[in-house]
This record gives C-alpha cells, structure tokens and sequence, in this order.
C-alpha cells in the first residue's frame, strides 16, 4: 500500500504550524494595536455624567464667557483649574437661584464641601503638563480640548496619546495661533497657516521639546 | 604603631567579613605592603577592602551583591511565578482597560494666594532641644512636603541639618499618638479638660497646688515661660522641673567656668587655628548648619583664594567632623579632661599635670597643637562637644580666654533657655518628690523621659507613685506607657509658639497644617491651667509679643516676623565674662574592667527623639556607614584583643548593669574604648523605630553621663547582623577621592588633574550626535568643604520621593538613596585620615547606560541630562549594570508605601512616585529645572543663574554644591569648574560626566609627619 501523504506534507505541515502562528501573532497585535488605540480604550469622546449637568455650550458658546473667568490657573499654573463654587455662585446667587438643577452647588456653598466633578482630560500620573507654558506660547484652547462652546456635556476630543501630543511637539508650526486669540473657538488663520505658524514659532520662541523628560519625570 | 600587631612579630589573623558567612583571613603583612606599595594617599572603605578578602572581591564584582538579585523567601517565590505566569498570559489584555475615573475636588472657597499646582513657602522653625532650626516649608494645597532652610535666618542661610530635612516625615508619621487616651480607652479632648479642672479646683482650694509637678523639656520659648510663670503663681505649691537627656555639659560647663549660664556661639569664619576637644559641631548641636557654613568658608581654596584654617581634632569616637581634621588624635574618655587640663597649663605656660601626662604617643600631636595656639590669639577657637562633661566644657572656656579668642571668634551672650537649672538635679529632685508620695498629679509636657533618663535613677518605677499622670506626647512611648492621661502632642509644624535660634534670634514658629490628630502643644496645655482656659496659642505667643514690642505698629510689626520667620537684629547680645580655671577633679571608675565605655549623641535620630523616623533609621551613619541600628564601635586592636570580629554579640557590663550590642571596627576609634550611641533600642517608639538596636541608656548613670570606665567585655558567641553600607556600589581598584595638602595645591595648582586622566574629546566609537545650544546643566562638588552630614540624602530623598526598604533589604544592598556619601579612609589603620565623596548620577555625556537599555527608557537629552522615564522601564537593569559610578537603583520590591494614608501627603506631587520593577536615578532635580525653564519662557528669558536649585544644594550647610548653565561662562558652576582642583571621577573611562568634583585640599602642621597628599 503506498503512502497516503506524501513526503512533502511534513515540510507542508511545519510551514502551516509556522503560519498559523504567524498569522495569530500578527491578528492579535492588530487588534492590540486597534484596541489600545481605539476610543474605547482612550475614552476619546465620551461624554462624562457629572453630579451638575455644566453646558461649556450654554455659558462658553452662548453666553461667551471667557475661559478664563472660570479656569483662572491656566496662565499662571500647570492646572488650569476647576472653579470653586463661590465662581459658581457668583452669578448663580443672583440668576436661576430656584433651579433645582444647581441644587448641588448651593448645597456645596452651604455645606462647605466640594462638588465631584469627574475628570474629563485625564493625563497618566506620570505625564507632567503645564497649561500655562501652552497658553503662552499660543496653543489655543480649542487646539486641545475642541469645540468647548458646542459641547453640552464635556467630553475629551483629543486621544490623549504620546503621539498625539508629539505631532505638535515635533510639528509645532502646524497647531501655533496668536496668543490674543488662545482662548477663541471656531479660530481660522487670518493667513495661511503654513505662513502664519512658522512666523510665529520664531516670534514665540518655541522649541520642539522631544525629550523624555520635558513631560516625564 | 599598629595597633593590630606592635610587636611585628607573627601573623595576626582577624576573621571578618560582613558579606558572606565565611571568614577571610586578613593578613596583616599584605596590609601593610599595600599601604607601603600605594602612591600618595590609598583609600580604603574598611579594614576587608585594605586586605583584599575573597568576599569583598566577589561583593565587588557584581552590580548588585549576589542576594540582591535573589528572591530569597521560597514560598513567595512559586507564587510569585504562578502570577508572572497568569500575567504574562493576560498582558494583552491590558489594552481593554481604561483608565480609572478620577475626581476633581475644586475649594468652595478659594484661599487667599493659592494657585493650585503652584507651592507655597511659609518661614517657620524646626525646634532641637529648644533651638530653632529656621526653615521655609513648601506647601503644596497647603500640604507641607519638603522643608528648606530660611535664607535669610542668619542661623541657616538657606541650609537645613539631617533632622530638620526629615522633619516633615516625622509629621505624617502614622505611628504617631492620635487620640486622647484614659487607661487606654478613647476620650474627647472635653472629657480630659473637665476631669482635669476638678483636679485643679481640688489641688488650688486644699494646697495651693502642692502636689502638681510639671516636667518640661529645656524651656527656651519665652510665650511658654511667661505661662509657667503664671501657672506657678496661681499654684505657688507647684514645681516645674525640666529635663533633656543632652546638652547637660554645655550648660553647667558655663555655670562652672563663669559662674553663671552663659552661651558661647562661635565665629569659624574669623577663626585660622580651630580645636574640637569631641565636637561634632559641623553636624550636630545648636548653630550646626551655621558653623559648617562658616568653617567651609576659612576651608575652601575657590576663587584665588590659597589659605585655609587648621584643624585639630581630638576625639573619643570617630565622627563626620572628625574626618575633616587636619591631625586628629584619638583619646579614651577618660582622658579627655586630663587632655584639656594639659592643654590649658601648657598655654598659660604652666607644668602639665603629674597625675595624667600627655602619652608619648600624643606628645608631638600636643606640641604642635599648643603652638599654633599661641600664634593664632584672638584667631583661634577650642570647642567641646556635647557628649563631654562640664569639666571639660569649663577648662575650654578657661583656654579660649587664655587665648583672648572670648569676645573675637567666642560670643558669649546670656544662656538661651528661659531658666537654666542643672537639669541632672532637676531630675532627681523630681524623682525624690515622687517617691515620697508628695505628687498628686505630674503633668510630663513632651521628651521621652522614661526612656532617656539614666537607668540608675528608675524613674519608670517612680512615676508610678503619682495618683494622676498626665502626659502629653508625639507618641505612645516608653513614658506614656506609665501615664494615665495621654493628650496627642502637635508635631512643630502644627502649633504656635517661639524659640531661639542658636545665637538668640527671635525665630517665630506658625503652624503649616491643622493638627492632624486633633493634637495640643505645650502651650495649649497650660492655659487649662489659668481662667482663660480656651486661649489659643496663636493669641498667646501674639499678646506674649504685644508687650514686647513698644512702636504703636504693632500689627506691621508682627506680620513682618511671620512673614519672614525671624524678628530681625534680635540676637542676643554679647557679654563679658571671667572664666576661671576648674581644678580637675578625680578619674572615676565605675567596674572591674579594663574598657572605657563612651556615650554618644546619634548624629540622626539624637537622643532617641526621632528613633521612629524611617528616613533617618535608614540614613547611613557618616562613619560607621550603619543604617538601623547603633553597635559597639571599637578599634581593630580592641577587637582582636577581645576576640572578636564584626557583628559578634558582646556583653558589656558596667555600673552593675549590662547590656548587649554588636561590635562594629571602625579605623579611629581609641584602642580600649567602645563608643556607645544613644537613641536606639526604643522599645515603644512606633513600628520603625522598635527593636533598633540597643540602649546604652541602660549603663548610664546620673554620676557619670559622658562615659563610663572598667567595663567588662564578654563575648556571646553568636552573631547579629548590621545592615552598614559601606561596602556597596563600590567603584573597583580606583582613587575616586582626589586629596592633596595645602603646600603641595600652592606648589602645582593642577596636581589634581595630573592625578586624574581625562580621555580627549571625540574619542569615542559613540556617535556625536549631541550639541549643547540651549542649557547645558552641569554641577560641582567641592570635597574641601563637605562634611559629610548625609543632610543632601535626605533632602534628596524628601524631593524625590525616594522608598524606605528597611534593615533586611539593606542587608541586601537594595537601599534606593540616590546619593551616597562615600566615605574613605587613608593612611594607617589605627587613625586614619577620612575624606567623604558625594555621589550621584554623574549625568556623563558619554553615558554607558544609554546604549544598552533595551527600551531607550534612559536617553540623552538636548541639555545633557540623562533622561530616566519609568514608565518605559522594563527593568532589564542593563542600565544599572554598565554604570561604573553605581549610581542607579533598582526597586527589587514594591517599597513604596502606597497604603498609608498619611505618608501619601507628604509626596512631591511633581515627582512621579515609583512601583516596583523600575529603575531609578538623580535627575538633578528636573522638576525645579522644567519649572524654572517655564517661569523664564513665560518672561521671554533665559533662566538666570541661582534660579534652579537641586535640593542637595539647597541643603548643603557647607555649601559645598554649584550647579547651574555650564554654557553660561559667569555662572557659579562654570567658575568652579574652571579651578584647577577640579576633576571628573573615574576620568579615564571617558564618561564625560557632567558632575564633577573639587579635590579635597587639607591643611596639616608641616611640623607633624603626616600621610596626606601625593609623597
């Protein structure tokens, strides 16, 4: 009786054993890659619950109030700082001061206990960024965190990844505006950017910090 | 002379070795050849490096010592495999997780001033002994985190001392008491205050207080003065005693030399001849940080500058300020007044004492001593040190104003503290009350009396007599343990009060943070006494100030000294005074034995005060190079005369008590004398400090506190490890301490560089990639001034959130300081000269951890640092392994306290805190670098030179640190680096490293024979 398989098979067999392997390996880094850089994993557009539905929309778009009226630190610390309640009250001392929807914020002025707010833009423990080197060297606000004054709820709009922070890092010129105008939404250049930001990264000063340590440390 | 072998006779054999079981011989003919083969100075670490042994061979050669790379503990081993097992099967899983929510929890009301994210500094003071250490507290959200000196206190000048630096753990320290206690149960505040006042009431209306004792630290604080005063006058039966276990020499060495209490503050910067008779007065004692400051500056040859001052020291036991002498000469305790009394007859040219003569040995030591005394009146300062009798402290003031230095470099001023007592009579009157029944209450505001009062008195037991015992305390301890009532004592940075400083500057001390437990102070405390029971003791050190001060700007007034932590011009005024000679007095022999026993200040934890703080348990001693525990310091000689090796367990019985440690062989320490350190072997300090070594306080007596002679010695025959350090990240067979002596520095500036190679620029097979347009950070260390106070570890460590391993992993070499002062000997065996070598990531530009880490998770950056990131950091520890400098450590275990609530509040929020798995290095501080660069990038400017300051440099007491912008030529660091003394350690490699050293320049008689600098 002659032999059912012929002797090639066992090169056949080994060569689909390598195979196999190879494409499993390289399926699963795919879908490593599509996961970790997936908006699921980055949380990428995901709009948070908070203890008080804030409309950035309603008080940055529609009543225009300047970032900085509330996040006071961004030009002076790394944090740009959520507002106490007393900014809250400020306003709301006089205005919808039955609302039952800022109920919590009366309570926290009362109570003397901070109000819970969820973290939006989340960095790892170990990335240092600071808001206020940023703003001064002319990264708009919505450069980083999108159409504020469109959003109901917050949520993050960049992937928050090192690569995403490192394309401007490297490319600085293509993201750069005029420091009067950090804090505008809906920015279009008054030029070209491909004028305007090289112009401005002389006139800023700004270096292409690609060193581990610029953020990590 | 050896002490080892005088007679030269037959091989002397000393098993030793710390690092394996197994004892090498060490032979003392290779010894000596060794040191006679060796070129100008050999340096030495320990006796086992100087002959070689096969354990220090193999310690030598592995990055870390074989156990370190181990896991030791078998059964956590397999586990640890089925998890690493299950781990890696999941790792792929990682990429479906999300980050954890996090909160944001803004202020309701904002305070005034803060920028979250921004620090704050706030001048407060650190009170030892009642002295203020004047110190500027960052805060982060009003979080105190790291404690600096107060530059412009003239008491610090910006530098802190090692308890000052480690202060701010101490406050966190979760060990400490948290809650009123009554007989161990829980009680409010209230409930202690009501129970409290019925005593009073009780003790007021029957006998005007006759059965109330208050026990006190030194009282130094005039609010607190002004209160006892009250107190004693509504209760005229009450006594106030004070007791502290140290400062007892100085104190009642004034009152014998002058008949009254004075304080000597010394002048180093005016002084060219200065004598320590035992002085540890670069490291320890009031005016400390002060007086490394002003005797670098008469030190350092910087600048042009070719003169230094000369410096003897004699010493019972080695210290860190003793390793900076010029000569040295090592004395047995008991002859150290003989010293002094010799010393003060020869200069006012009278006979030297019959009864105890200068040893011949001694004797050229002695001559050239008293000779540059009298040539250098007016210029010159003899100190003694804390751990000497009055005697001695007296017949040192009897000489400085024989040498008319009272008045030039000694200020005597009035005493500092409020009402200066003998405190050794104190005590004992105290303990006489309580033993005839006379105390109806004792109230024990703050110290550890029961544990560091002499044993002889049994103060335990007497405490116990008094019918209500009210303590106030940091901590459940040895004295509380006998108390009734336990109040929880507020930590310095959580109450008001005031202190002086060193030379009587008014310091003012405010609070950083509300008492984290609900704790009193001591001013708190006493106010219960009067009719305004719910003052706050922020309203009495105010009012106490108010009628101090006559200008109607009172409140202006006020909030300056706050603002700056001091009231300006308010040292205390210099006095004249008569100093007479105190005759000596007889030699007392406490045993049968032949041994001296001498008792010591621990340099870190001091009198035991601070036994349970982590950072300075694990703090390597200057000398001995523990961590953990305190040993029987002794001399090779005395160890192989009472055959003994390192780590045996003795047994040392004296004063008809005993007491058991580990013998330790330290180089210099006087043959037939065991050096003993105080402020160990707590047995209720908290968990850190439990179980560290041994108390000495058990042979001590009232009678003789300083030493103790005729001890007996017996061997136990059984081991006890001591986790030194001295031995680890070796740098192999190389001359890292570059040395040399004034003359020869005056002769040929450049000697240091002849003695070091630096390879040309360029040659290197590396590519070049890196040019340096920016910054170009670099630091100097200048060996002539340091002094090796450790004071830069533990600022380091407090910045950079640096883990606490513990005595077992030390043992292991795991310890995760990054830097290390290494400490080296020279010259013969008996007494050797010491140098100390601070170091650190040497941040080369050639670096050779660079090209092999796998994962570039250590990288170069464009101003020359090298860059560690941890969270690229597979911990491969290639890095660590191709570092000559052995600068790197690796978190072998998860150190990390990430439970402990309290301790998270003390973390640097700008540095990340570490896991296990992951390398570790200095960084030169790069968070004060990336903070200072963006502060001048929002001016458009370059950041200016002084404006970064790494915390070892901001510590240092003897500025011995520059760092700064090496492109910039008029900076600080570029200057130092320019002096011919300066050198790059370990040259010849080729490194480039950005760290480099100042050869360390000594001053000797050139009429003493002396081993120092190239022969």
């Amino acid at each position: 009786m002659s032999q059912i398989f012929k002797s090639s098979t066992n090169s056949l067999a080994r060569t689909s054993l390598i195979v196999t392997v190879v494409v499993l390996g390289g399926l699963g880094g795919a879908l490593y890659e599509l996961i970790a850089d997936s908006s699921y994993a980055t949380r990428q557009g995901e709009a948070r619950e908070q203890p008080i539905p804030f409309s950035h929309a309603h008080h940055a778009g529609s009543m225009g109030i300047d970032c900085r009226y509330c996040h006071t630190g961004v030009e002076n610390s790394q944090h740009a700082m959520v507002p106490p309640t007393k900014t809250c009250m400020n306003c709301h001392s006089q205005i919808w001061i039955n609302s039952s929807t800022l109920q919590p914020v009366r309570d926290s002025f009362q109570t003397n206990e901070s109000i819970r707010w969820t973290k939006v833009n989340d960095l790892p423990d170990y990335v240092y960024f600071n808001h206020s080197i940023h703003v001064k060297k002319g990264v708009g606000c919505e450069t980083c965190h999108g159409r504020v004054d469109t959003m109901p709820l917050m949520y993050q709009h960049a992937s928050l990844e090192m690569k995403w922070c490192l394309d401007c890092h490297r490319n600085p010129e293509k993201y750069v505006r005029p420091r009067e105008l950090v804090t505008k939404m809906g920015y279009e250049p008054a030029e070209p950017q491909d004028e305007l930001g090289p112009k401005l990264v002389k006139e800023y000063n700004i270096q292409k910090l690609e060193t581990c340590w610029t953020c990590h440390r | 002379m050896s002490p080892i072998n005088p007679n030269g006779d037959d091989l002397v054999m000393i098993t030793s070795n710390p690092m394996s079981t197994q004892g090498d011989p060490l032979n003392l003919q290779t010894v000596q050849g060794k040191l006679a083969k060796a070129k100008g100075p050999a340096f030495w670490r320990s006796l086992d490096e100087l002959s070689a042994t096969e354990g220090f061979q193999d310690f030598l050669h592995r990055e870390f010592p074989r156990q370190a790379g181990e896991w030791l503990d078998d059964e956590g081993r397999r586990n640890f495999l089925k998890i690493m097992g299950a781990s890696l099967a999941l790792a792929g899983l990682g990429a479906c997780t999300k980050q954890p929510t996090e909160y944001i929890m803004p202020y309701v009301e904002e305070p005034e001033k803060l920028i979250a994210g921004k620090p704050l500094f706030y001048a407060t003071a650190f009170p030892v002994n009642g002295i203020a250490n004047p110190v500027l507290v960052e805060t982060h959200e009003f979080r105190p985190t790291k404690v600096e000196g107060n530059p412009e206190h003239p008491a610090s000048l910006g530098a802190a001392d090692v308890p000052t630096q480690a202060s701010v753990l101490g406050l966190y320290d979760p060990d400490r008491l948290q809650t009123v206690n009554y007989l161990g149960e829980i009680r409010s505040y209230s409930s202690f205050l009501l129970a409290f006042v019925q005593l009073l009431e009780k003790q007021r209306s029957q006998k005007q207080g006759a059965g109330i004792r208050i026990l006190t630290q030194t009282v130094t604080s005039p609010t607190l003065y002004a209160q006892l005063q009250d107190v004693l006058k509504l209760y005229p039966g009450a006594k106030w005693y004070q007791w502290e276990a140290t400062g007892h020499g100085r104190r009642m060495g004034s009152q014998l030399a002058f008949g009254q209490f004075l304080n000597a503050t010394y002048k180093f910067d005016k002084a060219d001849v200065v004598v320590s008779i035992d002085a540890n007065f670069l490291a320890n004692g009031p005016g400390g940080v002060r007086y490394a400051r002003d005797f670098a500056a008469k030190r350092i040859v910087r600048d042009g500058k070719r003169t230094q001052s000369r410096f003897y020291v004699v010493e019972t036991t080695p210290t860190s300020t003793g390793a900076k002498a010029d000569h040295r000469h090592s004395i047995v305790p008991s002859h150290v007044a003989g010293f002094v009394h010799n010393l003060a007859a020869a200069l006012s040219g009278g006979a030297p004492s019959s009864s105890a003569p200068v040893p011949p040995a001694a004797q050229a030591f002695f001559n050239a001593l008293v000779a540059d005394l009298q040539a250098n009146k007016g210029k010159s300062i003899v100190i003694a040190g804390d751990d000497q009798s009055p005697e001695v402290h007296a017949v040192v003031h009897y000489i400085n104003q024989l040498l008319g230095n009272n008045g030039e470099t000694v200020i005597l001023t009035a005493s500092l503290e409020q009402k200066p007592v003998d405190q050794f009579a104190e005590i004992q009157s105290l303990v006489s009350d309580l033993n005839s029944g006379q105390v109806d209450a004792l109230m024990i505001l703050g110290g550890n009396p029961v544990y560091d009062a002499p044993a002889s008195l049994n103060l335990r037991g007497a405490i116990q007599l008094a019918k209500q015992r009210i303590r106030l305390g940091l901590y459940d301890d040895e004295t509380s343990e006998v108390c009734q009532w336990l109040i929880p004592e507020n930590h310095a940075f959580e109450f008001w009060s005031d202190a002086p400083a060193y030379d009587g500057t008014v310091t003012i001390i405010q609070p950083l943070i509300a008492p984290l437990y609900g704790g009193k102070s001591a001013h708190d405390l006493l106010v219960a006494f009067t009719e305004t029971p719910e003052k706050t003791s922020h309203a009495l050190v105010r009012d106490y100030w108010k009628t101090k001060h006559t200008g109607a700007d009172f409140d202006a007034w006020w909030n300056r000294a706050i603002h700056d932590g001091f009231i300006k011009d308010s040292a205390s005024a210099a006095v004249k005074a008569e100093a007479k000679l105190v005759p000596a007095s007889a030699a007392s022999t406490s045993g049968s034995g032949t041994y001296d026993v001498s008792f010591h200040v621990d340099p870190y934890v001091l009198d035991g005060r601070y036994a349970n703080n982590t950072w300075l348990q694990e703090l390597p001693r200057p000398i001995t190079r523990l961590t953990w525990d305190n040993a029987v310091v002794v001399s090779a000689a005395t160890a192989k005369a009472l055959d003994v090796d390192d780590e045996d367990r003795v047994e040392i019985s004296v004063n008809g008590k005993t007491v058991w440690g580990s013998i330790w062989r330290v180089p210099g320490q006087p043959d037939g004398s065991l050096g003993l350190s105080l402020g160990f072997g707590r047995t209720r300090s908290g968990r850190a400090g439990n179980g560290a070594g041994f108390d000495a306080n058990l042979i001590r007596t009232i009678a003789n506190p300083y030493y103790a002679s005729g001890a007996t010695v017996k061997k136990l025959g059984e081991k006890f490890r001591l986790a030194a350090v001295q031995h680890h990240f070796a740098m192999e067979d190389r001359d890292p301490v570059i040395a040399g002596t004034l003359a020869e520095f005056i002769a040929d500036a450049n000697f240091a560089q002849k003695k070091s190679e630096t390879a040309p620029k360029g040659l290197t097979i590396l590519p070049q990639t890196w040019e340096y347009k920016g910054y170009a950070w670099g630091m100097a260390i200048d060996l002539t001034a340091c002094s090796g106070c450790n004071a830069c570890v533990v600022a380091c460590q407090a910045e950079n959130n640096i883990a606490v391993t513990g005595k077992e992993q030390v043992l292991n070499t795991r310890e995760m300081h990054w830097i290390r002062i290494d400490r080296y000997f020279s010259g013969s065996e008996d007494n050797p000269d010491s140098y100390f070598q601070p170091v650190a990531c040497q941040q080369c530009e050639n670096a050779p951890c660079e090209v092999v880490c796998p994962v570039a998770a250590t990288s170069h950056d464009a101003e020359g640092l090298n860059n560690m990131v941890y969270n690229r950091c597979i911990g491969t520890r290639y890095c660590s392994n191709n570092c000559p400098y052995k600068v790197r450590r690796f978190n072998f275990l998860l150190d990390t306290d990430w439970e402990t609530e309290s301790i998270k509040m003390q973390r640097n929020p700008d540095v990340t805190v570490r896991s296990r798995g992951v390398m570790e290095k200095c960084t030169y501080c790069v968070q004060r670098i990336n903070y200072a660069k963006i502060m001048a990038e929002k001016e458009d400017r370059r950041v200016t030179d002084g404006e970064i300051v790494p915390a070892c440099q901001s510590t240092c007491p003897s500025d011995a640190i520059a760092f700064g912008d090496l492109n910039d030529p008029k900076s600080r660091v570029s200057a130092w680096k320019r002096e011919p003394t300066d050198y790059s350690l370990l040259g010849e490699l080729n490194t480039r490293p950005r760290t480099t050293y100042l050869a360390d320049i000594r001053n000797p008689n050139p009429a003493l024979s002396t081993t120092k600098g190239v022969s």
